[in-house]
């Protein structure tokens, strides 16, 4: 398959999963227009003002025609307004998506420096102590859940030591300080299963005939890893990168939400306390819009790196 | 007794399993363990290892309410492993029947069903738990809804996949061959052959739950207050976590030594089995 059907296949799928979350999301928020109609004007709003509410804003109209409606809106842009904060969602959504990329961003490079940094390491060679330790750690990273690290890692840096700030409110300006925590939180959870996924990619390759072939003409370990290992060995760990942004997302809002970081994770959360309908809505469709785009690079970023795999075939 | 020797042996699975099973342990005994009533308000903010003011000894202190928080801990562990174990069965059950279901039929059904569990998959995890308790509320049958509703389709993957390798093995040809009904086919040839890997599963999953019904509880939506539960306690205690810690550093090395002894009881079990299949 060529990389142009390749991805028009892929995109046809996402759109398609688009559309049945879609379908999902109004489904769970909107079928029962009762409710909306008392998240919307709220719990002391009389019966003939939510009527009257609900007339006006085309709730009488049958479910599906509502839902194509709202679709519509939301592939125009037009995400509606939001019921606590009496502000477009939109204008609300993006600037914090914007915050949210520079916490998963630097989370991402955690992740990738230490994760593959680890993960080689051990799988060089493998069965030593330095492989123990390595596996140990990355076991313990990944168990720990997100809210734990972050009250053992402020405990540590923030009350003990005293060298970080425990909020990252950003509330004076940009500051890299106060993003290391969240970040460290963040790379700390995903950073061990890339680990993991790395090592035994590594050894793996290490195992195979070429790569004993160049010990037995006597290169240097060293060489051996750089110059013949890594290419095959990173293959699957750089796809898996791709994955781990659900994961991150869904840490994202625990890590936000921990520091009082002003991003996308404490946008949902606070709509979810506020039962903020149509922010939620835009919330929970940009969040797999992420995921189901990351899908789509990670398939192509393989084909790339795997030129021996054919796009598309059944693995 | 003989086939568990090669778990025993491995480390991992004596530690694991001692966290795992410890804490069933205190799960199972904490109306023995508990010194007191996780619930009664005896001595607001006592630090830990400190005699209270009615001669009570609080070895772990006790929080804003004056509830002590050792037996809030080990009633904790009761609420943890009830939830998690039931939410976790009820996801398996979904997954099993769907995923025996669609690898064994294969074809339109299996489409449908893939899709669906993609759709699924595709929220992010906490995300997805958001919008369903938003709309169905925050109770203790809804969390195990909730936990249901995104294990399920990832179980059911897994399922899939090892029914469309064990089906197309001789000895279920035979069984068709042979005019056993589907369901027999299923649930007694099929099913036995997936145990192996589900228990890895299992664990893990197990684990998962257990952080994600804390990470609820940390984020206020989980469990309803008063219910001892070990997220919602960090939530409570975050306010004045800096004058005193104690009240949730506790909770927290507790869900992480529960989830790291499934963990490493999953990746011994694991190591195990390939193994084995090594071997075979």
């Amino acid at each position: 398959m060529s990389l142009g059907k390749f991805l028009i296949r892929k995109t046809a799928i996402a759109i398609a999963t688009m559309v049945a979350v879609s379908f999902l999301i109004f489904l769970a928020l909107e079928v029962n227009i009762e409710e909306v109609a008392v998240k919307v004007l709220g719990q002391y709003s009389t019966a003939d003002q939510r009527a009257a509410w609900l007339l006006q804003n085309g709730y009488n109209d049958p479910f599906l025609i509502r839902y194509l409606r709202w679709l519509a809106n939301f592939v125009t842009g037009d995400w509606g307004q939001s019921t606590y904060y009496r502000a477009p969602v939109m204008d609300m959504v993006l600037p914090r998506l914007g915050a949210s990329a520079i916490l998963a961003g630097g989370a991402l490079l955690v992740i990738i420096i230490f994760g593959l940094g680890l993960g080689i390491l051990a799988g060089m060679r493998p069965g030593t102590v330095l492989d123990r330790v390595i596996s140990v750690f990355s076991v313990i990273t990944t168990s720990i859940p997100d809210f734990a690290s972050a009250v053992f890692l402020s405990g540590i840096f923030v009350f003990w030591l005293g060298l970080l700030p425990g909020a990252s409110t950003m509330i004076s300006g940009f500051s890299f300080r106060e993003l290391i925590l969240p970040v460290s939180v963040l790379g700390l959870y995903s950073m061990g299963y890339l680990a993991r996924v790395t090592r035994a990619s590594m050894v793996d390759v290490m195992s195979t005939h070429y790569i004993r072939t160049a010990r037995l003409k006597g290169a240097s370990l060293s060489r051996i890893v750089l110059r013949h290992a890594l290419r095959n060995a990173l293959i699957t760990p750089v796809t898996v990168i791709m994955l781990q942004l659900p994961w991150l997302l869904s840490g994202v809002i625990v890590v936000e939400v921990f520091y009082a970081y002003k991003g996308f994770g404490t946008l949902l959360y606070d709509a979810a306390l506020n039962q903020d309908i149509y922010l939620i809505e835009a919330c929970a469709m940009i969040s797999v819009l992420v995921v189901v785009l990351s899908q789509i690079l990670s398939d192509v970023l393989y084909g790339w790196l795997n030129p021996r795999i054919e796009l598309g075939a059944k693995a | 007794m003989k086939a568990l020797t090669p778990y025993l042996q491995k480390p991992l699975v004596l530690i694991g399993g001692f966290l795992a099973f410890g804490w069933l342990l205190v799960a199972i005994l904490a109306p023995v363990l508990a010194p007191y009533n996780p619930l009664q308000t005896l001595q607001p903010l006592v630090k830990p290892l400190t005699t209270g003011s009615n001669g009570e000894y609080f070895l772990l202190g006790t929080d804003m309410l004056g509830r002590d928080i050792l037996s809030r801990l080990i009633w904790g562990a009761q609420t943890v492993v009830i939830y998690a174990t039931l939410a976790t069965l009820t996801a398996y059950i979904l997954g099993l029947s769907f995923g025996l279901i669609a690898g064994y039929a294969g074809g339109r059904t299996d489409a449908v069903l893939c899709f669906l569990a993609n759709v699924i998959l595709s929220f992010p995890v906490l995300v997805l738990y958001i919008v369903i308790i938003v709309v169905i509320g925050a109770s203790p049958v809804n969390i195990v809804i909730a936990v249901t509703f995104s294990s399920a389709p990832a179980i059911f993957r897994i399922v899939r996949a090892i029914t469309i390798d064990v089906a197309s093995r001789d000895f279920v040809k035979a069984a068709i061959t042979q005019g056993e009904s589907t369901w027999r086919i299923l649930f007694i040839d099929i099913l036995p052959n997936t145990t192996g890997p589900l228990a890895v599963d299992f664990c893990l999953r197990l684990g998962y739950t257990a952080i994600t019904i804390g990470t609820l509880g940390f984020l206020g939506l989980g469990l309803p207050p008063p219910t001892p539960d070990w997220g919602g306690m960090v939530n409570e205690g975050r306010a004045m976590a800096i004058a005193f810690p104690h009240l949730v550093v506790f909770p927290c090395i507790a869900i992480s030594t529960l989830t790291l002894g499934l963990s490493l009881l999953a990746d011994g079990l694991r190591e195990v089995n390939d193994a084995k299949e090594r071997q075979a």
